[in-house]
């Protein structure tokens, strides 16, 4: 018999909402995010330095006896709501989330200081597996011989703004390197927002953190795929309240293109996914923050329920705006862009359905 | 206030006074009534304490780890679920205490008579017609989608009192004698082969004046509080993982591994997650409603029931193959219980097909979500100004 987990916000959750909110209106806005992606630098560092340093948000997992904040993933999930909501580029997810699970798994020295570094947001760090890798299917190609790291992977996201990577290799350590010894290629990707950069390990030198990456690939995974549908609600949210705010205004057969039943309809259907979605990405929060026995399950279905909700919230909002949705200087298309790439980020809603079928004992036949 | 170690002490003295395996289960229903332990947030003296809703838990957990008799409450959901808040708002100190009790105990079952066939969606344009005769209103017409008045001893009912001014500004609403002349009940047989409905015809019904509910004219208020409740009652029930239309269906795909095909495993778990979401959803609507918080996915909870309901029901047809060819029984019954996920795969796929009908339909929850939740444009509205007498029908 588990606890039912908490599925709503607290009045601190709120607080820390509405200041990144303010935060994000003043420095974050659409016009902002679509300069910045045309430019050559798509990683938004002063933003970075603020949500990370000056608020301490990049170490919201990390316990205070390492130099963080000692919160949960309860507070994590609602910074990434909110980042996902802005399609922030700034490298919340893989660092503070991803890069700093994985730390937080590995124990010893090395580990502590760079998670002290990463806590402190002075320090990016990013996992370098592939993005469509899903808790129980990360499979290294990086060699470690002779002291030194030696191979390719083709896509690796928000590693272009990494100082520190964590290497999965084939002899089982995980390996911290610094970037500058790597040659990193950044990809013409999708998602601006969070792009990709190939990896080149021709003889880098790395850390070993641990020697059995396995277990902190898992947890890096398993915690990236639950907060990521936070990300998702967030990014859904938001393109609904934009979408309703619209056919307010806008005007065809002179009357609003919102009272249209067909309109109404759509969006009413879409508002009770979200809704669905709500739910599923507070229980997966949660359900991490406690370490309930729930959670592999959690997880696997906000991620499975996800993927599909957000694609439509953006492809609607797209739709629905008509024309003007099609045009590069309307931001819908950072939200469509953003929707799709995650729904390969960290699994599809196919392979986390698979993982539904084991957890929950309904077999393949 | 009360808080959950008082009602644990009353639930306690209660046990002790009557101690279940040696008490009448009538009697004890109406002990614990008297005891203010039957619903808790209602006021002293009509079995409640003034207490938070939420500490009902605390009684029935006692009760129920004592083997103490219930009032069988899906016998009696239409009472308990729509017509008490209603009375509890809306009724006299005298109609309080008359009716509240026998209803809670299940000794006076309740019956609903608001749909008519042809005011459905539009339930405000109903026709059934009352008129003052002195002391009393003579009531004739037609109602229909009546679940249990074969077994009702009263009904709620709502009646056109005023054809002269627009269709919601002349309802009003009445407590009605099930048991009067002029009452007649005929079952309606539905497409499951039963009658868990009935026609309810009104040929010169009397009501005396102090059976009124409410003010003259102001029915359709009153009965925005009875539909509200129905709406919560169909779809804010607790559930466990797969506690719902998935179970059966969960259950059969482990038992018999010979019926698994490619095709209906991605489908089984498309809606396994989903039934999984709806069900979390639901528990954060109850979360809601304990902090003292609601929130608006109520509206929507009815809706994604009754979807996944169908596709379920749907699914799990096909999953029995030939076996889904056939059908338990075709004949004509009228249960006095209704279990969706009852019987087998072929009444549940056909008993689903209502979900999306009965206690508004899906068409029209949309409607609600899109104008109260996300504030779109209304619809038109023909008809607001017109006396209800001039409208077409």
């Amino acid at each position: 018999m588990t606890t039912q987990p908490d599925l709503l916000y607290s009045e601190e959750e709120d607080a820390l909402r509405a200041a990144v909110r303010d935060l994000l209106t003043d420095h974050c806005d659409p016009a902002a995010v679509l300069a910045r992606i045309a430019s050559d630098t798509p990683h938004d560092r002063s933003l970075w330095r603020t949500l990370a340093q000056s608020m301490g948000l990049a170490g919201l997992l990390v316990p205070e006896s390492f130099g963080g904040q000692g919160a949960t993933h309860r507070e994590a999930a609602v910074v990434l709501e909110e980042l996902g909501r802005s399609v922030a580029p700034v490298p919340y997810l893989t660092s503070a989330v991803v890069a700093t699970e994985a730390l937080l798994a590995c124990g010893g020295e090395e580990a502590a200081g760079l998670l002290a570094q990463l806590a402190s947001g002075q320090t990016v760090a990013t996992l370098a597996v592939g993005p469509a890798a899903r808790p129980g299917g990360a499979h290294p190609v990086v060699r470690h011989e002779q002291g030194a790291l030696h191979g390719e992977l083709t896509a690796v996201a928000d590693a272009a703004v990494a100082d520190v990577l964590l290497v999965p290799a084939r002899d089982g350590g995980l390996y911290a390197v610094n970037t500058e010894v790597v040659t990193v290629t950044p990809k013409v990707s999708l998602d601006l927002t969070r792009p990709l950069a190939a990896l080149t390990f021709s003889g880098a030198p790395g850390r070993r953190l641990t020697d059995d990456a396995g277990p902190a690939v898992q947890r890096a995974l398993r915690t990236g795929a639950g907060l990521l549908a936070s990300e998702q609600l967030g990014l859904a949210d938001r393109c609904l309240t934009e979408t309703v705010r619209y056919l307010k205004e806008r005007r065809q057969f002179n009357r609003p293109v919102g009272g249209f039943q067909a309109l109404k309809h759509r969006l009413a259907g879409l508002w009770l996914e979200i809704a669905g979605l709500r739910a599923a990405a507070r229980n997966a929060a949660d359900t991490l923050a406690t370490g309930s026995e729930d959670t592999d399950l959690a997880v696997a279905v906000a991620q499975a329920y996800a993927a599909p909700v957000a694609v439509r919230a953006a492809e609607e909002a797209l739709q629905l705006h008509g024309g003007i949705g099609m045009t590069w200087e309307h931001p819908v298309h950072l939200y469509l862009k953003r929707a799709k790439a995650d729904s390969i980020a960290y699994g599809t809603a196919g392979g986390h359905r698979a993982a539904v079928a084991e957890l929950a004992d309904l077999r393949a036949p | 206030m009360t808080d959950s170690t008082e009602l644990r002490t009353r639930t306690r003295e209660l046990l002790a006074a009557h101690p279940p395996a040696a008490t009448d289960r009538l009697d004890f229903l109406r002990a614990r009534f008297d005891a203010g332990l039957a619903w808790v947030h209602f006021p002293e003296g009509l079995g409640g304490l003034g207490a938070p809703r939420s500490l009902q838990a605390v009684v029935d957990a006692e009760l129920e780890a004592a083997g103490a008799p219930d009032n069988d409450p899906r016998r009696i959901g239409i009472g308990l679920g729509m017509a008490a808040p209603t009375i509890l708002r809306f009724g006299t100190e005298e109609q309080k205490r008359r009716f509240l009790r026998p209803l809670w105990t299940g000794e006076e079952v309740w019956c609903q008579l608001f749909s008519e066939p042809g005011a459905g969606s539009d339930l405000a344009a109903l026709g059934t017609r009352a008129v003052r005769d002195e002391g009393a209103w003579v009531v004739n017409g037609q109602k229909v989608w009546t679940s249990s008045a074969h077994a009702a001893r009263w009904a709620i009912l709502i009646a056109r009192t005023d054809p002269d001014v627009p269709k919601h500004q002349g309802i009003t609403y009445f407590l009605c004698d099930m048991t009067d002349p002029g009452v007649e009940v005929r079952p309606l047989r539905q497409i499951t082969g039963e009658a868990e409905f009935n026609e309810v015809f009104l040929t010169d019904v009397r009501i005396p004046d102090s059976r009124r509910l409410g003010e003259i004219g102001d029915g359709w208020r009153v009965a925005q509080t009875t539909l509200m409740n129905e709406r919560v009652s169909i779809g804010g029930m607790r559930l466990p993982r797969e506690g719902g239309m998935i179970g059966p269906v969960a259950k059969t795909w482990r038992e018999r591994p010979e019926l698994r095909t490619h095709d209906l495993h991605q489908r089984l778990l498309e809606l396994w997650v989903e039934a999984e979401v709806a069900r979390l959803t639901g528990e954060r609507l109850r979360q809601q409603l304990v902090a003292g918080q609601p929130g608006p996915e109520g509206s929507g909870m009815k809706l994604a029931f009754a979807r996944l309901n169908q596709e379920i029901s749907g699914l799990e047809v096909e999953l029995v193959g030939e076996e889904g060819l056939l059908y338990d029984d075709w004949s004509m019954r009228r249960p006095e219980l209704v279990d969706f996920t009852g019987r087998e795969a072929g009444y549940r796929y056909l008993r689903a097909k209502g979900n999306s009908i009965e206690g508004g339909t899906s068409e029209v929850l949309l409607n609600i979500v899109a104008e109260r939740v996300l504030g779109l444009p209304a619809e038109p509205r023909t008809d607001k100004d017109i006396p209800w007498k001039d409208l077409a029908r």
